[in-house]
Order: structure tokens, then C-alpha cells, then sequence
């Protein structure tokens, strides 16, 4: 973006999508969507059951590309082909289903497709992987993390519960330095207790200054957490609102199409 | 299992989670994380009893027979291990064998080309075919048990229409061909280069699955292909790589064939196919993909070897072997079922 102004509220987005348009032969399943993501913000997606949501993080994140529109990060243009290209621009995503590998341990699984190698001629030519070095750091960022449910970092990943496996997922997101994060449903399949330790750790994110896309269909959960607040309605943009000047009970108003969002 | 601390009392079912485990439960939890272990214990407790049996069993000149018997199935059964790791199976990998010996003894017998390049032409010929098998499963997505069945009939086809189904004998194939039979004494077993080339077989791959990206990648695919993509592993790359490789595996083992047969021929090693996925599911290795490991194989097709091997020295019956054989499929794959179940419960 270009107007790059000095006062902190209009900050540049860190991400910025204009126009996006994704269809599925007959189905629209977004319809012109703008959306902006700023520096050390946690916005939430809220929207009813077939509002778009998912494709939206599908065409921010690389797992899908839009028919129509662009996506910026940092103001430079990108075009996502691939889950790796978003990756490389900064983006990492914790998807509902998690990607992880039920038959790989907590370790592999955190460098999945970044493992590190030895160093020297063992790593270079014979490609040896450096195993302790990704056992160690994978112990530092799960306790960085403040994670406290993982205690053993080589147990497999199918013998984890499922707050357990949310928690190793979030752990890989943001382990590589990432500043912009997605989470899709991360709570949807959690305890309360569960839930709230993956509450702390999206805020803990913030608190990095690190900037949080969050899909949820937990009202509470939401407003607890969120900066801001982007309604989807029938493939378009019903409405963003703060947890500050509306309430719940309003915010499913405008997802429900009950009422519209009149100012602004 | 300790779950989250300071976060006051634990509910009934958490409880229920953390109880103690049996000691049923503890050894099914040593199985899943080290496959291998079962087969062995087969391995250990057949040696002995055939050696009840048999007081010739156990001697160095029975056990160096008993590698070299195995030494076609041991090595087909390395590429096969690689496919089913990935959760699929290859069916063709018997027919290959067969095609890939046909090339390079037609190529060094009728046509007069120099051995080691008539060995290289059938390395390229069994990657090409990999490479097909691998198109169709990772790009086209036919399920690989369609496709390798599709392949098996155009191989077996292949091999009979090249050679007419003449075969070529070891004295007009020449010495790098044969390579594979000269013998090599080590203390006092009496093995041959083919058996070696087995091991190293095993031991180049072995590494590359334990040591390499490459080799998590296999494994994070035959998981879960979806999740693995996501994560960010090429996954279309991985499963070509996998067949082209199982491609070039199956190729020395047709090597290995010529020698073990001194001759190429396409009346030989006929159930080979069958047998190493027998190997394989013996050695543990899920044929759901993910999980499993190239010892375990070994371990197998050696288990094989010895149920056959023992079963004549004690003077039973070939078919009592078969019978046999086919019980330990069924007991393998039995085993896998359950221990694959820790997962789901906890």
C-alpha cells in the first residue's frame, strides 16, 4: 500500500487481499472480498456454514488460487501457487484437519519439509540428517511456546490427544519466524481447558507482535481474543467490527443477515 | 500418561486415560514403535525348533544356503518395502524382474552388446518402468493395486515377446552378468556377490530412510499424503522418486537373478512377486503405509527362507510349506490390526 502514514493506527497491512473471487464450476464460494491484516493484531473470520470462510483461508494461504484478486504481504504483490510459496512469504497456516503425520514423533513432524542437516560432508553430500540438533530445537520452541501439555518430544504423534496434537500444530506454525499466522478452527475440537491453554498461546502471539488470522465458530472464544472482527456473509464482506462496539449478540445479527451493519 | 499439571482436579475420563497401563498394553505399545521385534521372534523360535528337528540346520553351510535362496525374494523385497511404505503395494515388481533379466541377457547374449552396458540399459529399463508405474499413481492417481496390475500384465508380456520364451544360458551372457554367482567366502560361509548385493541393497536404503529427508518424507506420505502436502512436503515428487527408485531396486535384483539362476530366462522366479510382499507383511511393515521398517523385511524374507528351508530338511511335504507360510501371513497381518489400535486409543 502506498499510504504509508506515520501514526501507528494506520499502520500497513501486513497483508492486504482486494477483490478476491473464488468459484467451484456453478458455486461462488467468495465473492469479491477485501481484507487487511495489520502488524501485532489478531483478526478474527466469523461466518455461518458455507459463508466462505475456509476459501478465503485457502486463497490467503496458497492451498487454493483465486480466480480473481490480488494478495499483498508487505506491500509486494504475491501470487500463491502453493502452500510453499505462502510459506516463504511469511504465512503459515494450522489447518482444521492439523497436517501432521500420525506416524511421525512431535520432533519430525515440527520440521516436516525443513528437516536440518549435519553439518560438513555427512550433511552435504551424503544429505545425513542432524537428528539431535532437531530433537533440541524442537524441545526450546514447544517450551518457549509455554506448552506445557507436550512432555516428551519423540512420542508419536498418533498416541496425542487432540488438545496435544493442536498444540504441536501451533508449535510448528510459528516455530520458523513466521509473522503472519493462520488458525482454522483451532479450539473447534478442544475441552474448555484445552482451549483456553490455546487461547494464552494466541495471545502470546500477539504479544510477539506477531499478526493472527482466526477462524472460529466460538463466539466467546472470539471476543475474548480479537482485535478486530471480519463478518462473512454469502461470499462477501458483511461487516468488521471490534469486540469494543459490538456485542455478540450483534455480531450474529450481521452473520445472520438479521441486521446490517448501517454505518462505517 | 501425566496430563496438564496446575490446572486444578482431572475430570473422570482423564483419569480413566492416565490409569496404568497392562502389561498386554505395554507390549503392544513396544510393538508399534519397533515392528521388527515380532518377526524376529518368529525367526528366533522357527531357527530353534528346526534345529530340534534337523541337527543340520543350524550349521554355517545350511544358513549360507538359506541367504542365498533368499537372496532374489531379499532383494525384490527392498523396492516392494519402499512402495508399501508410501501405502501402496507393487505388483508388478516380480514381472519387472523378469522383463529387466530378459533386456540385459538378449541385449549380451543375441545381440553381442559388452556386459556392463547391457547392465546399464536394463537399469535405465526397470527406472523407465518405475517412472510409469510412478505417472500413473502420482499424477493420473489411478490407486496403485490397479495400476501395477495394469503394468504386471504389459511386463509379463514384454519379457515373453522379446525372448520368444527362450531363455539365454550363463555362458553366452558373459562375466559381468554372472558377476552375481562368483562365490565369497566370509569365515565360514559360503555366500556369492548376489547376497551381498542383497545386504548392501538393504543397507544403502535403509539408510536413506532413516538418515535422509527424503526417507521422513516417504514415511510422512504413506501417513498421510494430504496432511503431508500441507505441511509442505512435495508429495507428488516424493511418490515418483519412491516408484522410480523401487524401479532401479528391482532392476539389481534381476541382476541378482541372472546370477542366482546362471541364466536369464522367463520361466524363472514366477511367485516371486507374491513372496515379497510376503516378506514385507511378515516384517511387520503396514501395508496402510507410514509404518514399518527395512529390518523388518530382512527379518521376513529370511523367515520365509528358513520355514521352507527348515520344513525340507525335516522332510515335510513342499505343500505343508506353502500352508505354513500362508498362516504366518495371516498371523503378521493379525498382529498389525491390533497393534495399530494403540494409536487409535490414546
Amino acid at each position: 500500500m502506498s499510504a504509508t502514514t506515520t501514526a501507528t493506527t494506520t499502520a500497513t497491512p501486513v497483508l492486504s487481499a482486494r477483490g478476491l473471487v473464488k468459484t467451484y464450476g456453478p458455486v461462488v464460494a467468495i465473492d469479491g472480498i477485501d481484507v487487511d491484516l495489520y502488524p501485532g493484531e489478531v483478526l478474527a473470520v466469523i461466518g455461518d456454514n458455507g459463508a466462505g470462510k475456509s476459501t478465503l483461508i485457502k486463497c490467503l494461504t496458497g492451498a487454493e488460487i483465486p480466480d480473481v484478486g490480488t494478495i499483498e504481504v508487505d506491500g509486494e504483490r504475491q501470487d500463491f501457487r502453493t502452500p510453499q510459496d505462502a510459506r516463504e512469504a511469511g504465512i503459515e497456516t494450522v489447518y482444521q484437519t492439523l497436517s501432521l503425520a500420525p506416524h511421525l514423533d512431535i520432533a519430525a513432524n515440527l520440521f516436516l519439509g525443513r528437516e536440518l542437516r549435519r553439518p560438513g560432508p555427512l550433511g552435504g553430500v551424503l544429505r545425513m540428517l542432524d537428528r539431535t540438533a532437531m530433537r533440541r530445537q524442537a524441545e526450546e520452541k514447544v517450551s518457549a511456546l509455554g506448552i506445557r501439555t507436550i512432555q516428551d518430544i519423540s512420542q508419536i504423534v498418533e498416541t496425542l490427544s487432540g488438545g496435544q496434537r493442536q498444540a504441536v500444530a501451533i508449535a510448528r506454525a510459528v516455530a520458523f519466524g513466521s509473522r503472519i499466522i493462520v488458525l482454522d478452527e483451532p479450539t473447534a475440537a478442544l475441552g474448555v481447558r484445552e482451549t483456553a491453554q490455546v487461547l494464552e498461546v494466541v495471545e502470546g502471539l500477539r504479544e510477539r507482535g506477531m499478526s493472527v488470522v482466526l477462524i472460529s465458530h466460538n463466539m466467546p472464544n472470539v471476543f475474548q481474543v480479537a482485535d478486530r472482527i471480519l463478518i462473512q456473509r454469502l461470499g462477501r464482506v458483511a461487516g468488521v467490527v471490534t469486540p469494543k462496539t459490538h456485542t455478540a449478540a450483534e455480531a450474529v445479527a450481521i452473520m445472520t443477515g438479521a441486521a446490517s451493519l448501517g454505518e462505517e | 500418561m501425566t496430563t496438564t499439571q496446575g490446572l486444578g482436579e482431572l475430570t473422570a475420563a482423564e483419569r480413566f486415560r492416565s490409569r496404568p497401563l497392562t502389561r498386554l498394553q505395554r507390549i503392544q505399545r513396544l510393538l508399534h514403535k519397533h515392528p521388527e521385534i515380532s518377526p524376529l521372534v518368529v525367526l528366533v523360535i522357527a531357527s530353534f525348533a528346526f534345529q530340534l528337528a534337523s541337527d543340520r540346520f543350524l550349521t554355517a553351510s545350511n544358513m549360507s544356503l538359506i541367504l542365498q535362496q533368499v537372496s532374489i525374494i531379499g532383494a525384490l523385497a527392498v523396492g516392494q518395502t519402499l512402495v508399501i511404505l508410501t501405502a501402496g503395494i507393487d505388483l508388478s515388481v516380480g514381472a519387472l524382474m523378469i522383463f529387466v533379466s530378459m533386456v540385459m541377457g538378449s541385449l549380451a547374449g543375441n545381440v553381442g552388446l559388452p556386459g556392463a552396458l547391457a547392465l546399464l540399459v536394463g537399469f535405465a529399463i526397470g527406472m523407465l518402468a518405475g517412472l510409469i508405474n510412478g505417472v500413473l499413481v502420482a499424477v493420473v492417481r489411478l490407486p496403485p493395486f490397479i495400476t501395477t496390475l495394469g503394468t504386471l500384465s504389459v511386463f509379463t508380456a514384454l519379457a515373453l515377446l522379446m525372448s520368444h520364451g527362450t531363455s539365454i544360458q550363463g555362458d553366452d551372457l558373459g562375466s559381468v552378468l554372472t558377476f552375481t554367482s562368483v562365490p565369497v567366502a566370509i569365515g565360514p560361509f559360503q555366500l556369492t556377490v548376489g547376497v551381498i548385493l542383497m545386504i548392501a541393497m538393504y543397507l544403502a536404503l535403509g539408510y536413506c530412510l532413516n538418515w535422509t529427508s527424503w526417507g521422513r518424507h516417504v514415511y510422512a506420505v504413506g501417513s498421510d499424503e494430504d496432511a503431508s502436502r500441507l505441511a509442505g512436503v512435495r508429495t507428488r515428487r516424493v511418490l515418483l522418486s519412491v516408484y522410480v527408485a523401487a524401479g532401479l531396486l528391482v532392476a539389481l535384483s534381476a541382476w541378482v537373478l541372472i546370477g542366482r539362476n546362471n541364466a536369464a530366462t522367463t520361466s524363472a522366479a514366477v511367485d516371486a512377486n507374491l513372496d515379497s510382499i510376503t516378506a514385507v507383511v511378515i516384517g511387520g511393515t503396514s501395508l496402510f503405509g507410514g509404518r514399518g521398517r527395512l529390518t523388518g523385511t530382512f527379518i521376513g524374507a529370511l523367515t520365509v527362507g528358513v520355514f521352507r528351508n527348515g520344513l525340507s530338511l525335516a522332510r515335510v511335504d513342499v505343500l505343508y510349506q506353502t500352508l505354513a507360510i500362508g498362516i504366518l501371513i495371516i498371523a503378521a497381518v493379525a498382529l498389525d490390526q491390533w497393534i495399530r489400535r494403540t494409536g487409535a486409543q490414546r
